[in-house]
């Protein structure tokens, strides 16, 4: 039975397993240090659909597919699929499941939607209602930009904090019946809605580090452990600025050195000097990909014991910053066991 | 009050981590690239003479040019390749203008003609046009009043 530690801070005796996960990426991702790690490439950036957002509901479908192959199940066997993207009203993770037969619940947290479609599946798993249950995450650049920024064509320079969303998503399918060594998530933690008054809608590290930190602190506190108990600790998409902003938080609060153990999916998936990111990637299918493409296989091949899973996401939308409102975050987590 | 004086210090921190823009190098590109450009115009002007065209019409062929060759760019995805790095280089001449309602446009197409194309292509040149507008009515009145 899942367990209450502290305030929305919960331990899975059971602990879920991850029966399966896959990660599918776009041409520059590809490109980038994780090379060959994804299940399915896509070098045409439309994913041979007419309009971005299709293509990003073609991103998410290919990957709960390839999750559910490497899961070895089918459609049939999952109890929920729990999922979300960046689009309004969360519109390519429900298009994607349209010609399947799989019940849905769509989540979100802008780029912490993975992370809290983990949290909650393993929730569910571990109460015993559910067997199999499905989580994905995807963002795709051009849809990102059309909804959040300006049109593609549109020659405007970058301002020097900017980021680049990622076109990739990742997917996993959680099980309560596995014997097999896998990695499987024994700890969750739901974040709190922080807003440290950053207002430029280009500084999204900066917005989400004061949520990450937040959240790993109380996580520390409450399970009474410190960063060097952990083989990693992987956040969402905090990136070069975001990254520097919460080793700096943590040294000033608590007098952590988080250097060591902490890694960020937004300086993993691109190289940052060889290809034109910015700052590094942001946006969900970031997490989600980094997490199903290079973190899990890692875990499996017996390098990574435990590593606590963070994923950051900056709650505005596209009106909020012209009506003055400065960028609210939020951080949930889950702690990933091999055993 | 202990909440914001949190807030300014955080802000503080990220001002002194973030990298600045880089301004000296923007401004000198930005020159460079829009007097290009309008060296480009001239040079039209120039050919437009050379055809004996009056300069009433002169007047007309520079600007439209401009405009067809900056919204052939941006059909073809190189405007915006050319404008990350010259900035206000080619947003400030009339090439910017063409990309503004181009871009948007191509954006929206599939939303339709009239919703999609019709009523996004104006979303970013529409301020222009707007205060543009406004300003030239304003020294309109100035002009009628006091300059004439």
């Amino acid at each position: 039975m899942a367990k209450r530690i502290a305030r929305s801070v919960i331990e899975f005796s059971k602990a879920p397993a991850i029966l399966g996960q896959a990660a599918v990426a776009g041409k520059i991702e590809a490109e980038g240090p994780l090379a060959g790690k994804f299940s399915e490439v896509f070098m045409d950036e439309r994913l041979g659909q007419p309009t971005w957002e299709q293509a990003e509901t073609a991103l998410q479908a290919a990957a709960i597919m390839h999750a559910m192959a490497a899961a070895n199940c089918s459609a049939d066997d999952i109890d929920l699929h729990i999922g979300g993207d960046l689009i309004n009203q969360c519109t390519a993770t429900g298009f994607a499941l349209r010609d399947e037969n799989i019940p849905f619940a769509g989540v979100y947290a802008a780029c912490a939607s993975f992370a809290l479609a983990l949290a909650l599946a393993a929730n569910l798993i571990e109460s015993g209602g559910m067997q199999h249950v499905s989580c994905c995450g995807s963002s795709h650049f051009c849809a990102a930009e059309k909804q959040f920024r300006y049109p593609l064509e549109l020659g405007v320079q970058p301002t020097p904090t900017a980021q680049r969303t990622a076109t990739a998503a990742g997917a996993i399918v959680l099980s309560s019946a596995s014997d097999k060594p896998k990695p499987r998530i024994t700890r969750a933690i739901f974040g709190n809605v922080i807003d440290m008054g950053v207002t430029d809608p280009s500084e999204m590290g900066a917005a989400m580090a004061p949520a990450a930190w937040d959240t790993l602190r109380r996580f520390f506190q409450d399970t009474n452990t410190q960063p060097s108990d952990y083989d990693l600790i992987l956040t969402g998409d905090l990136s070069q600025i975001g990254t520097h902003l919460l080793h700096e938080l943590a040294r000033q609060q608590a007098g952590l050195d988080l250097a060591l153990v902490h890694r960020d999916c937004g300086l993993m998936l691109y190289d940052l000097i060889a290809q034109d990111v910015g700052t590094g990637g942001s946006g969900l299918g970031c997490s989600a990909a980094v997490l199903c493409a290079e973190v899990l296989p890692r875990m499996l091949s017996g390098e990574l014991k435990r590593v606590l899973f963070i994923g950051t996401g900056a709650l505005l939308s596209a009106v909020s910053p012209l009506q003055g409102e400065s960028i609210p975050a939020v951080a949930h987590g889950v702690l990933i066991e091999m055993t | 009050m202990e909440h914001e004086q949190q807030h300014e210090q955080y802000q503080e921190l990220v001002k002194q981590i973030s990298p600045k823009t880089p301004h000296a190098k923007r401004l000198i590109l930005a020159f460079v690239v829009g007097g290009l450009i309008c060296a480009l115009g001239e040079g039209i002007a120039q050919v437009c003479i050379a055809f004996g065209v009056s300069q009433q019409h002169k007047r007309i062929i520079v600007p439209c040019a401009l405009i067809f060759l900056a919204a052939v760019l941006t059909a073809f995805g190189v405007f915006d390749k050319i404008g990350k790095h010259a900035g206000a280089g080619t947003s400030v001449p009339i090439t910017g203008f063409a990309n503004a309602i181009i871009a948007p446009a191509m954006e929206h197409y599939h939303e339709g003609l009239v919703l999609g194309v019709g009523a996004n292509m104006f979303r970013l040149a529409g301020p222009v046009l707007a205060f543009g507008t406004a300003v030239c009515s304003l020294y309109g009145i100035i002009y009628f009043f006091f300059l004439r």
